[in-house]
């Protein structure tokens, strides 16, 4: 999901002072599987901390990031009604960024940290926002698919077993829904519109089906983390789990809009009661993660610039609260 | 990083009138008015609350997790404190 790569990085990344105990670990796990939160301060195995540190962070970063494909519409967008919703959708983006943020800074990583890592291309976010929206229907198809996977993941999400995380995922989940539902309109009412307005929303799902559905990561017999995952409770679903369960719910919902899913092989199955999909292009989804997708290097340029043109702001800020600070002791 | 790094303060909101404020999460902010200023821009954008505080971190006092059992181990064998300790007789009536 948003944090497909995360089987990449990290092993070995913290040497370890205190050896864990046997006891140590197990009294942990008993905690997990009685369904008990783990909070900020708990004695945690260091590799439990790390796993949460990169999916959480790699997480913000997927909602600063993705900020920047609907960005792009918002000063064409087609009336003010629709303008003043992207820019609550993009702002929201950036609050579960900072949602997202706080809650990894409970586990000992800095803020400035995550950015830097984000920033030098060592962290990942998610590979979906490494494609271009080129038209306005693309705005629908993101809401629609992308806000529509990332839900079915999130959910979830919200009984994690790092209480920091879960919270945050509740707030995140509460707002994920408007993202869906403006996103499903958009499509909805160019599919009620003119014959060329339904080619556009015909052709934003064509584009955007595949990466929706590369967004639930690797299939499970190629993801090596996700048993510890679930052992720990921070997972609770298999990336196939929920992939067939985005492509279930959302055929149906291509089927009233009266646009066609791109997938010859995309069949009912009566007997399973699931739909049958085609084999996703792996090598696609593996070459946008390793950097070369379409706008891999644009996104990253855009976010270094707009950290960098920001730098005054933040020094600036920071001398002023200094000056009020002197100003009030003398 | 060269530049310095702005505080983190903690945010709770009451979420109206009669309630305690609760824990929402953190913000970043060079200053306590601006603390203000993000904790309602992240935490309050579909009117959460009525009212925020903000306060610094590092101001928090905390227990330590590691010291639970101990430190709220004096509590443990004060059954007495509870209602349930006393057995009244059935009949004897709003007591």
């Amino acid at each position: 999901m948003y944090t497909q790569g995360l089987d990449k990085a990290g092993k070995n990344e913290v040497a370890n002072a205190d050896p864990e105990t046997a006891e140590q670990l197990e009294a942990f796990q008993a905690r997990i599987d009685a369904e008990e939160k783990i909070e900020a301060k708990d004695w945690m195995p260091e590799a439990y901390r790390r796993t949460l540190i990169r999916q959480i962070s790699q997480h913000a970063h997927s909602e600063i990031i993705g900020m920047q494909p609907e960005g792009n519409w918002l000063t064409r967008a087609p009336s003010l009604k629709r303008k003043a919703i992207l820019l609550a959708k993009v702002q929201d983006e950036a609050g579960h960024g900072l949602y997202l943020y706080s809650a990894a800074e409970t586990l000992g990583v800095s803020r400035d940290q995550m950015v830097a890592d984000l920033l030098s291309g060592k962290a990942k976010y998610s590979s979906i926002f490494n494609y271009p929206t080129l038209g306005w229907a693309d705005i629908g198809a993101i809401g629609w698919l992308v806000d529509g996977a990332a839900i079915m993941n999130q959910i979830p999400l919200c009984r994690c077993s790092y209480g920091p995380y879960a919270r945050a995922m509740v707030r995140v989940c509460k707002e994920e829904s408007f993202h869906q539902r403006q996103g499903f309109e958009i499509m909805l009412t160019l599919c009620r519109g003119t014959a060329e307005q339904k080619a556009m929303a015909q052709d934003a799902l064509k584009r955007f089906w595949w990466p929706s559905l590369m967004m639930f990561g690797p299939n499970d017999s190629n993801s090596t983390h996700s048993a510890q995952s679930m052992a720990w409770k921070i997972k609770r679903f298999s990336n196939d789990e929920l992939r067939q369960k985005f492509v279930d719910i959302t055929v149906r919902q291509a089927d009233f809009l009266g646009l066609r899913v791109p997938d010859d092989k995309l069949a009912f199955n009566d007997a399973t009661g699931h739909y049958e999909f085609s084999e996703i292009d792996w090598q696609e989804f593996f070459d946008v993660l390793a950097g070369n997708g379409p706008c891999n290097s644009q996104r990253m340029a855009k976010r270094r610039s707009a950290h960098e043109d920001g730098a005054w702001v933040r020094e600036a800020a920071r001398a002023y609260a200094d000056k009020r600070a002197a100003q009030a002791a003398a | 990083m060269s530049e310095q790094v702005w505080p983190l303060y903690e945010v709770f909101i009451r979420t109206r009138g009669g309630l305690s404020h609760r824990h929402a999460g953190s913000v970043h902010a060079a200053d306590d008015q601006m603390a203000l200023d993000h904790a309602r821009d992240t935490y309050t954008r579909r009117s959460e609350g009525v009212s925020l505080w903000v306060v610094r971190s590092d101001r928090i006092v905390a227990s330590d997790p590691a010291e639970t059992a101990a430190f709220f181990e004096p509590a443990e064998d004060k059954i007495y404190r509870h209602p349930t300790f006393y057995d009244i007789p059935d009949g004897v009536e709003n007591l």
